[in-house]
């Protein structure tokens, strides 16, 4: 035993068992992957409120979510509706997983999720009342909604997981990140880890924030706003939104009898100090795909799909593009980005784009990118256009990088639970 | 994996702390029992019902920051990145060094930057009147204010660091993981060298007036060097705080490798949720208890060994009596044995920042080989029957510490050190 | 002075602590059921007299409606310095 509780020895397999989806693609991981398959973007005007006087219009929201339907009624003025999606997410992928927490040793659960800039909406209003109205009008629940460990804590009080809980904050990489973090638990201890990530910054205050990067696509058609590796990319188009995924040691999945959409193989994460803007040394992204290939024990050319970051500015599209090829050789591996579907979920990204992993190699079916005309000078990756690819994939790499120089890559594994369409 | 042969020793300390920047000003006035809780002077406090609180008297360019940093940076980065400096050069470490990929970061913050992200939001929607807030008015570095994981983006920047770069946000208990995190990365082989700490800058109106509206923070407006109040019969509620500690936390081999002077190793630690209540706690302390049976279990040592606890001592009534309870629960004898301190009666309580200013105490405790006194501990409350060290620092012989924390969402965090040359021997 | 009533303590509880599925704050026994079997936690009873206090001008000492149980007992509570401060 160590400090932190690692035993010697190989780390354990941890595989996921359930999965629960809350995306502009659709609620549920069944509906998702409709859209998915599909092509149907969930991207389109901003409705939360009128965002006619910005120079960002398109976004992508959550369709049809109703919280009073779908979270706890008590939960729903309490909490902001990054926590919404999470409760919701989690019901649901404990649900997909046959999981009754109430039959599990309450400290060998666990909550990790990713937060990226917490409760901003119920931020926001609260803000108001106390700048217009005054201090006594801050609400009491403002002390538990708005900040970042807001979502893991009521996930963890709604499910009786007492283990060790955590919130990791990465930007667009935290998702991977949280579940990096699962896998530590289950080798410490856990048994069964809810992992992934929510966000719901599509409020004024949010947008506005997420404008001053610069980053964010000033295109009003939808179907123009997020065009990742594409010569016409203008930036990408934020989202809400996210994930929630049951993670299991797979002895213990084994033990309950069910199935698993996939393995966690390998993670690796790092830090690019050239996000600012000084001059590379060397890929980060490169480096930190090699490491996380070495912890899976595999090679590059074991690897059968790669799910891009796909941030959607030329830049870095380009060093995405060059790290892939570098890694992987020019057009060596199917790369593919469903996000141009939902757009950027921050903390939400990263865990959708690996429950549309896990789908796919259920599936046996590698996703397309969909809407992508022309792909840009230097990009030489085999970007899948069009339709999904039935090949058949048994590995899958995902990539993600958040906000000043977050760098993270997960490796998945093929399961035994098979979605193929027969 | 060679987990069992990597042991996490703290090499260097740095801090910002009421009362005094640097980690000697801090060490002083813990030592001398002297509180740094004051009336508020970063916002005007009137009309609020929680008037006080240990704020840093805090120079951003006298602390060697510039003036782009001054800006770039909300008072919680510009915190974090002063303490960084000062464990770097306290531990003498060569950063990045040879490898960068091996030097990780891992800050922890429970409200991020939520100074400036308020201050900006009072500009932009001209003080509450818009809902659609003016993008306008909005300065280039506002989203490193929207996410909390810029502070550890300027942590890693210091440091050249290429390898895993984390922020973690667990609430009150953010800096014991943030450092625990750290620590795993050290005994999975992952990092040689990792910043690990926490910050957090929360003295704006509108935490303060979050916390007023749960009546958490205390009334005591008229006596504010006297109102943190851990452990004692007339304590109303805790004083908020500010501050940051970072520390240089090394593989055991590789400091020892360099010469490196060390101050503690981390022998164990472990989280435990309450999944019982977002604020609330269960008066008998259970998860807390298990937290600390766990981090005894992963150092190898049972309750006889522990020589002090820096408690979590926020001076809230269910809060002292909780883990009153706790340490009575998983230490049995031993915790009427051993002196208990909160240093929060003299820095407050900053929140997500405090876990790493009190494992600061315990690392320099080690070193000195003196316990922190609970100042303002003059009426001890019947229900908290231990010995807290009032009001006076103690000469004690320390071999080995638990630091705990409990924090909103129910999270419960308990750490051990061990003195170096224990370490070594084991 | 401005009218307080059961229908004002079932309003604001909807709003601001919301209610859950099993609850019927439209009972005939809520008046006379704890708090906390209505599912109201400390957190909420807080927020209750947040809102009072503001909506009604009145101010409620810390503690006072510590020992409150039901929606009655804080109705008469509240009607009493309701009364105290139109005198």
């Amino acid at each position: 035993m160590s400090a932190s509780g690692i035993r010697p020895g190989r780390r354990g397999r941890s595989v996921v068992t359930g999965l629960g989806v809350v995306a502009p693609t659709g609620i549920g991981a069944a509906r998702h992957w409709e859209s998915v398959l599909a092509g149907k973007s969930g991207l389109g005007r901003i409705t939360r409120f009128d965002p006619t006087g910005y120079p960002v219009r398109v976004a992508g929201e959550v369709p049809g979510f109703r919280a009073g339907e779908q979270v706890p009624g008590r939960l729903v003025p309490q909490t902001d509706r990054f926590t919404h999606f999470a409760l919701a997410a989690a019901e649901d992928a404990l649900a997909d997983a046959a999981a009754d927490p109430a039959t599990l040793p309450e400290y060998e659960m666990a909550v990790v999720t990713a937060s990226s800039s917490g409760g901003t909406e119920f931020g926001q209003h609260e803000m108001e009342n106390l700048y217009q109205k005054g201090s006594s009008w801050v609400g009491a629940y403002q002390s538990i909604a708005w900040f970042y460990a807001a979502t893991t804590g009521q996930v963890s009080i709604r499910h009786g997981m007492r283990g060790p809980c955590g919130v990791i904050c990465g930007e667009q990489a935290g998702g991977l990140d949280a579940l990096g973090q699962s896998r530590r638990l289950l080798d410490t201890g856990s048994r069964l880890v809810l992992s992934g990530g929510t966000d719901a910054s599509l409020c004024p205050y949010g947008l506005v924030a997420q404008m001053s990067t610069g980053r964010l696509s000033t295109e009003d058609d939808p179907a123009r706003a997020y065009l990742p590796f594409d010569a016409a990319a203008s930036g990408f188009v934020p989202g809400e939104g996210g994930a929630v995924l049951v993670v299991e040691q797979a002895d213990a999945a084994r033990a309950r009898g069910v199935p698993a959409y996939g393995e966690l193989r390998g993670y690796a994460a790092g830090f690019d100090p050239t996000a600012d803007g000084t001059a590379a040394r060397h890929s980060v992204l490169v480096s930190v795909v090699r490491r996380a290939l070495a912890d899976a024990g595999l090679a590059p050319g074991d690897i059968d799909m790669v799910f891009a970051d796909a941030s959607g500015t030329l830049a870095e599209d380009l060093a995405e593009a060059r790290a892939i090829t570098e890694v992987f050789g020019p057009g060596g591996v199917p790369v593919t980005a469903p996000k141009t579907l939902t757009g950027r979920l921050y903390a939400g990204g990263a865990a959708l784009d690996v429950a549309t992993a896990l789908l796919a190699l259920s599936a046996g079916v590698v996703p397309h990118t969909a809407g992508l005309g022309r792909t840009a000078p230097g990009c030489e990756i085999d970007l899948v256009l069009d339709r999904p690819r039935q090949t058949d994939p048994r590995t899958a790499l995902v990539l993600a990088r958040g906000h000043g120089g977050f760098t993270s890559a997960l490796v998945l594994g093929a399961g035994d639970r098979d979605a193929r369409t027969k | 994996m060679t987990a069992s042969h990597r042991r996490a020793v703290i090499t260097g300390v740095g801090a910002v702390a009421p009362g005094g920047i640097g980690r000697d000003a801090y060490w002083d006035l813990l030592t001398a029992g002297r509180t740094a809780t004051r009336r508020i002077s970063l916002f005007d406090p009137a009309g609020f019902r929680s008037q006080v609180a240990a704020e840093c008297d805090f120079d951003p360019l006298a602390a060697g920051l510039t003036p782009q940093e001054t800006r770039r940076m909300d008072r919680a980065g510009q915190f974090a990145v002063v303490a960084a400096r000062e464990a770097v050069a306290d531990s003498g470490v060569e950063l990045p060094g040879a490898d960068p990929e091996r030097v990780a970061v891992s800050i922890g913050s429970a409200v991020g930057c939520t100074m400036g992200l308020e201050e900006e939001y009072a500009v932009l929607s001209d003080g509450g009147r818009d809902w659609l807030v003016d993008h306008s008015y909005g300065v280039p570095h506002l989203y490193g204010y929207m996410v909390p994981s810029t502070l550890a983006v300027e942590v890693a920047r210091q440091a050249g660091a290429e390898g895993p770069v984390a922020l973690i946000s667990t609430g009150c208990t953010s800096g014991l993981d943030a450092i625990g995190h750290g620590v795993q990365l050290i005994e999975e082989g992952t990092a040689d060298i990792v910043l690990a700490g926490a910050t957090d800058a929360p003295l704006s109106p509108i935490t303060s007036a979050c916390f007023d509206a749960i009546k958490a923070t205390t009334a005591n407006n008229d006596d504010p060097e006297h109102a943190s109040r851990p452990f004692d019969g007339r304590r109303d509620g805790f004083v908020l705080g500010e501050g940051s500690a970072v520390m240089v936390i090394e593989e055991l081999e590789s400091a020892r490798r360099r010469g490196a002077t060390v101050y503690a190793e981390i022998l164990g630690f472990a989280g435990r949720s309450n999944a019982f209540h977002m604020t609330g706690l269960k008066p008998d302390g259970r998860e807390m208890a298990e937290a600390v049976r766990v981090a005894l279990d992963r150092a190898r040592l049972d309750a006889g060994d522990i020589d002090y606890i820096n408690a979590h001592g926020s001076g809230t009534k269910q809060n002292d009596r909780h883990e009153t309870a706790a340490f009575k629960r998983s230490l049995g004898q031993r915790a009427h044995e051993v002196p208990v301190s909160s240093i929060k009666s003299m820095i407050g309580h900053s929140l997500g920042a405090i876990g790493s200013l009190e494992i600061a105490a315990c690392a320099l405790a080690l070193r000195h080989q003196v316990v922190p006194p609970t100042a303002n501990l003059s009426t001890p409350d019947p229900e908290c029957d231990l010995d807290y060290v009032p009001v006076t620092a103690r000469e004690h012989r320390m071999d080995r510490v638990l630091s705990v924390g409990s924090g909103f969402g129910g999270f419960q965090t308990a750490m051990v050190l061990g003195r170096p040359t224990l370490g070594e021997a084991a | 002075m401005a009218e307080f009533t059961l229908d004002d303590i079932r309003r604001i509880l909807r709003a601001s602590a919301g209610v859950d599925e099993q609850t019927d704050l439209d009972g005939e026994h809520f008046a006379d059921t704890a708090f906390v079997d209505l599912g109201y936690d400390s957190l909420a009873l807080l927020e209750l007299v947040n809102r009072i206090e503001r909506e009604y001008g009145i101010q409620i000492p810390d503690g006072d409606l510590a020992h409150t149980q039901t929606p009655r007992e804080a109705l008469s509570y509240v009607h009493a310095r309701l009364t105290e401060a139109h005198v």
